[in-house]
């Protein structure tokens, strides 16, 4: 099964400290295929982004954090490998977009130079020019008419939908095999969020590139994804085709989250749906899919 | 706060803080009895036994009149802990006051509070108590004062900018909205909001009032001798470098030990309340 | 006008109406605490008649606000009345010492950029890790004893046990260097005796690392604190996920904006050395501006100590507009306006 870009199986996260111990995912399950878009759906503070902050391999470096479970990424086992490759991932195979564009650019630093640095990472010998060249061709990839403008700019001088078409031009910029979109734009105008998650579409589907997409809101999950698992408190409590699972929601937890749900593509938190004993029942799959079997 | 009690004490640095805080407190407060020669507080002479390196019964060694000099470092304790006491009991209320009128009471008064706080901090807080001191009878009494006059507008700074963040809180515009009085709002809403942060800048304070207090008596602008005091007893010995350096090196030590363990604390508490 | 340029307008104008009202807490302090100042400048044995004529030429018969008016003009002037203590102008003295203690101040701010900014910067990489429990005990210890504990103890050890490094003064008797600014590392550079300049650089470092040492410890702790928040930032989460090295992270990426808000204080710190200057200039007999104030307060010579504090103020809130125009300038929101 060469074709995984991201296989996790059974993953285990605490955080322990001395005076708590809090368990955040209770054994979670999940693969991204090369080219798939899939989407992690649950309100905040369900796991979500713990999840992807594993991949990426920064919260195995807190020390509070207590993680089991296997995570794959392209074949390779997060957990024997060292901290060094691990770090090699990031940036290069491995990156992310975030919820709010504008605070994630660093406000001392011009656009141009932050894009260098991200160009480093695969070529690390880059010259300014070269970096300055290819990023000024990645944003006219995402619509941006004065690239050579933008990139003389600081964050805090751009609007938020153009801070976050930079974000996905760098979040691309070196084809990475896998991108993680926590939250992508939920911090922006829903009309700019629509328009900037189109363009992400448009740029992830021309590389082929894996995403897993993490959101609670699942209208705009609807619109990006091709398949979905539903999270609920660390556990995975639906996974299906986003067609299938739209047209026949079968957990109660992934019911009460749709009913939940505005119509029309909103931004904005949805009302939590009231806690119930039934958003415990056991994990259901939809027909046709299951887990792949390890590849060693 | 048993809680806070327990995370406290799981730390060793305030652990070692507090056990700091404790030796100096205690034989400050028994020096009579811990010492056997507690007349050496004053004006005593003992030549036959002046200028000795440290040796038993005088483990820290004897000053140049032959006094001990252990004894007179922990009665210097004393006048180290009153000194932080009296200025720890009036500059932050009066700073408190203060900063809360300047944070709430509306932009002119606040403008008018902060720029004669501003007049304070402007002169290096050393300077300004030393001047102070210059034109004052070099007492206690007159030092203790000296260093109030220049600590409280840390205090008013804090709680100013406390009550600046607090002040479009939703409790103090809710107390707004059903008309309480101003005096209300700032002494019943917005205060018990500044204490955390007061009391933690009390406890590190103590330590460095007993640094401020020294430096004062170490430029001969402080308690006068023969009342022992840590700052010119360093002062009195730097003379006798490097022969004696038993008369420097032990009162130096000596504020290292105290103010060391108020910041282990201090800092320990401000940790606390951070992590809130 | 721009807001930035406002900004700073506003700030030179605060600071002028601190000024003014740090020189009439001088003047009170100086005219009416301590009685009849015309009696100590004149002594106990002069005539009546003495006291009178001199008391009108102070304008000591006037007004208090009178008085005060009197006592701005003449500072305005520059003219601080004559020092007890020296004979000489006030201002005469100020101009002979101030160079000494500012050149002092100078080598221990760098000294404690140089190497408190480090420290705190490798506390925040490591933090709640052994380095970063280290660096808490050593600045702790640092900012715990008054910085003539430190003079005494650096003394001892570089002067008197390994005595790498001279005692006291700013240079050997047997150099003779012409002063031109009154700062010996830059007058010995100008006189083109490398010599000497090696001989005032010596004699310069216990002193200025015994002042810089409570600054080390609090620009590590400041550096420490601001990078730590700027840690948990979504830039810095960002630098993360993409891979940036983690000492460019670090020194780039968390160092340079947590600086904005440290620099601040890390100035006013480095302004307070003027009060630290005060227990390490008498510790190493170093011909400065603190201690011609501890001597002129120890013999009550008020015209010496008002022009004293009111030089030290100055200067203080000089240093802090310059932290100011550099904060304004490190920081590209402020210099570049845009939007909040």
């Amino acid at each position: 099964m060469d074709d995984l870009t991201l296989r996790i199986r059974d993953l285990n996260l605490r955080f322990k400290s001395l005076f708590s111990d809090t368990a955040v995912l209770h054994g979670i399950s999940l693969h991204i295929r090369r080219g798939e878009r899939v989407a992690l759906v649950g309100e905040s503070g369900s796991g979500k982004s713990v999840t992807a902050r594993i991949v990426l391999g920064t919260l195995q470096e807190l020390k509070t954090s207590r993680i089991s479970g296997t995570v794959e990424v392209m074949g390779r086992d997060l957990k024997k490998m060292t901290e060094k490759e691990r770090y090699a991932l990031r940036g290069r195979d491995i990156s992310m977009i975030f919820q709010d564009p504008t605070s994630s650019l660093n406000p001392v630093f011009r656009i141009a130079e932050l894009f260098h640095e991200v160009l480093k990472r695969r070529d690390p010998g880059i010259s300014a020019a070269a970096a300055r060249a290819r990023a000024a061709q990645m944003l006219a990839q995402v619509s941006i008419h004065e690239p050579e403008r933008a990139l003389d700019s600081y964050a805090f001088q751009l609007s938020g939908g153009m801070n976050q078409r930079i974000m996905i031009a760098m979040a691309l910029a070196n084809e990475p095999a896998l991108l993680l979109a926590d939250e992508p734009g939920t911090a922006l105008d829903v009309t700019v969020q629509a328009q900037t998650l189109e363009l992400m579409r448009e740029m992830v589907e021309r590389n082929a590139t894996s995403v897993l997409f993490i959101s609670h809101n699942l209208g705009v999950v609807r619109e990006f994804a091709d398949r979905v698992y539903v999270i609920y408190k660390g556990r995975i409590v639906e996974h299906g085709t986003t067609e299938a699972l739209f047209a026949d929601p079968r957990h109660p937890y992934t019911r009460a989250l749709m009913a939940a749900v505005p119509r029309l593509t909103g931004g904005g938190i949805p009302d939590v749906p009231e806690v119930s004993e039934s958003f415990f029942d056991p994990m259901i799959t939809h027909e046709g899919l299951r887990e792949p079997e390890p590849t060693r | 706060m048993k809680k806070a009690f327990a995370i406290l004490l799981s730390n060793p640095l305030s652990v070692l803080g507090l056990v700091l805080i404790a030796f100096v407190v205690l034989s400050a407060v028994f020096a009579d009895v811990i010492t056997p020669f507690p007349s050496h507080r004053g004006a005593v002479v003992d030549f036959a036994n002046f200028n000795q390196p440290p040796h038993w019964p005088n483990i820290f060694g004897t000053d140049l009149v032959g006094r001990d000099l252990f004894t007179r470092i922990i009665y210097a304790y004393r006048v180290s802990l009153l000194m932080g006491l009296f200025v720890l009991l009036i500059a932050p209320p009066v700073g408190t006051v203060i900063g809360l009128m300047a944070g709430y009471m509306g932009p002119k008064t606040g403008y008018a509070l902060n720029r004669l706080t501003d007049v304070f901090l402007s002169v290096p807080p050393l300077v300004l108590a030393m001047a102070i001191m210059g034109v004052l009878k070099p007492t206690l009494t007159n030092g203790m004062l000296a260093i109030t006059v220049m600590w409280w507008p840390w205090y008013a700074r804090l709680v100013y900018n406390i009550t600046r963040a607090e002040r479009v809180e939703g409790y103090v515009l809710a107390a707004e909205v059903i008309g309480a009085s101003k005096w209300h709002i700032m002494f019943r809403e917005i205060l018990p909001n500044c204490l955390p942060a007061v009391i933690t800048k009390m406890t590190l304070d103590f330590g460095f009032v007993i640094l401020m207090a020294s430096s004062l008596s170490f430029l001969g602008l402080g308690v006068q001798p023969p009342t022992p005091d840590l700052g010119s007893m360093v002062a009195e010995g730097a003379k006798y470098l490097p022969d004696s350096w038993w008369l420097t090196v032990f009162p130096g030590l000596a504020i290292l030990i105290a103010v060391f363990g108020f910041n282990l604390l201090g800092d320990a508490l401000r940790d606390m309340l951070e992590a809130e | 006008m721009p807001p930035a340029l406002r900004a700073v307008l506003g700030k030179l104008i605060t600071t002028l109406i601190v000024l003014f009202g740090v020189s009439i807490l001088i003047f009170c302090i100086a005219r009416i605490i301590p009685g009849d100042p015309v009696r100590i400048a004149l002594g106990p044995n002069a005539s009546q008649d003495m006291v009178d004529a001199l008391r009108a030429q102070m304008h000591l018969d006037a007004p208090l606000v009178t008085q005060y008016v009197y006592f701005l003009r003449d500072v305005l002037h520059g003219d601080f009345g004559m020092s007890l203590y020296s004979k000489r102008p006030v201002i005469a003295d100020i101009a002979q010492f101030l160079p000494a203690t500012l050149e002092l101040m100078i080598v221990a701010g760098i000294i404690m950029v140089g190497v408190g900014l480090p420290m705190g910067i490798l506390a925040a990489r490591t933090r709640d890790r052994w380095p970063d429990h280290l660096v808490r005990v050593i600045t702790l210890l640092g900012v715990s004893a008054p910085g003539f504990v430190w003079a005494v103890v650096l003394m001892l050890i570089f002067a008197y046990f390994v005595p790498i490094f001279p005692i006291a003064g700013r240079i050997s008797n047997s150099f003779q260097i012409p002063q031109v600014t009154g700062f010996m590392l830059v007058d010995t550079l100008l006189a083109g005796n490398l010599a000497a300049f090696a001989d005032a650089f010596r004699h310069i470092i216990l002193p200025a690392c015994a002042l810089a040492v409570t600054g080390i410890g609090q620009s590590a702790r400041l550096t420490r604190a601001n990078m730590v928040e700027t840690y948990r930032k979504p830039y810095a989460e960002m630098a993360q996920s993409y891979g940036f090295p983690a000492g460019r992270i670090a020194r780039r990426y968390v160092f340079k904006p947590s600086l904005i808000p440290s620099l601040t204080v890390i100035g006013l710190d480095f302004a307070s050395m003027l009060g630290g200057a005060f227990l390490v200039e008498s510790v190493f007999a170093w011909p400065g501006l603190s201690r011609y104030g501890v001597n002129v307060i120890l013999v009550k010579d008020l015209n010496g100590i008002v022009g004293t504090v009111l030089v030290i103020a100055a200067t203080f809130l000089i240093m802090n507009i310059i932290v100011d125009l550099l904060v304004w300038w490190l920081n590209p929101r402020f210099r570049l306006g845009g939007r909040s």
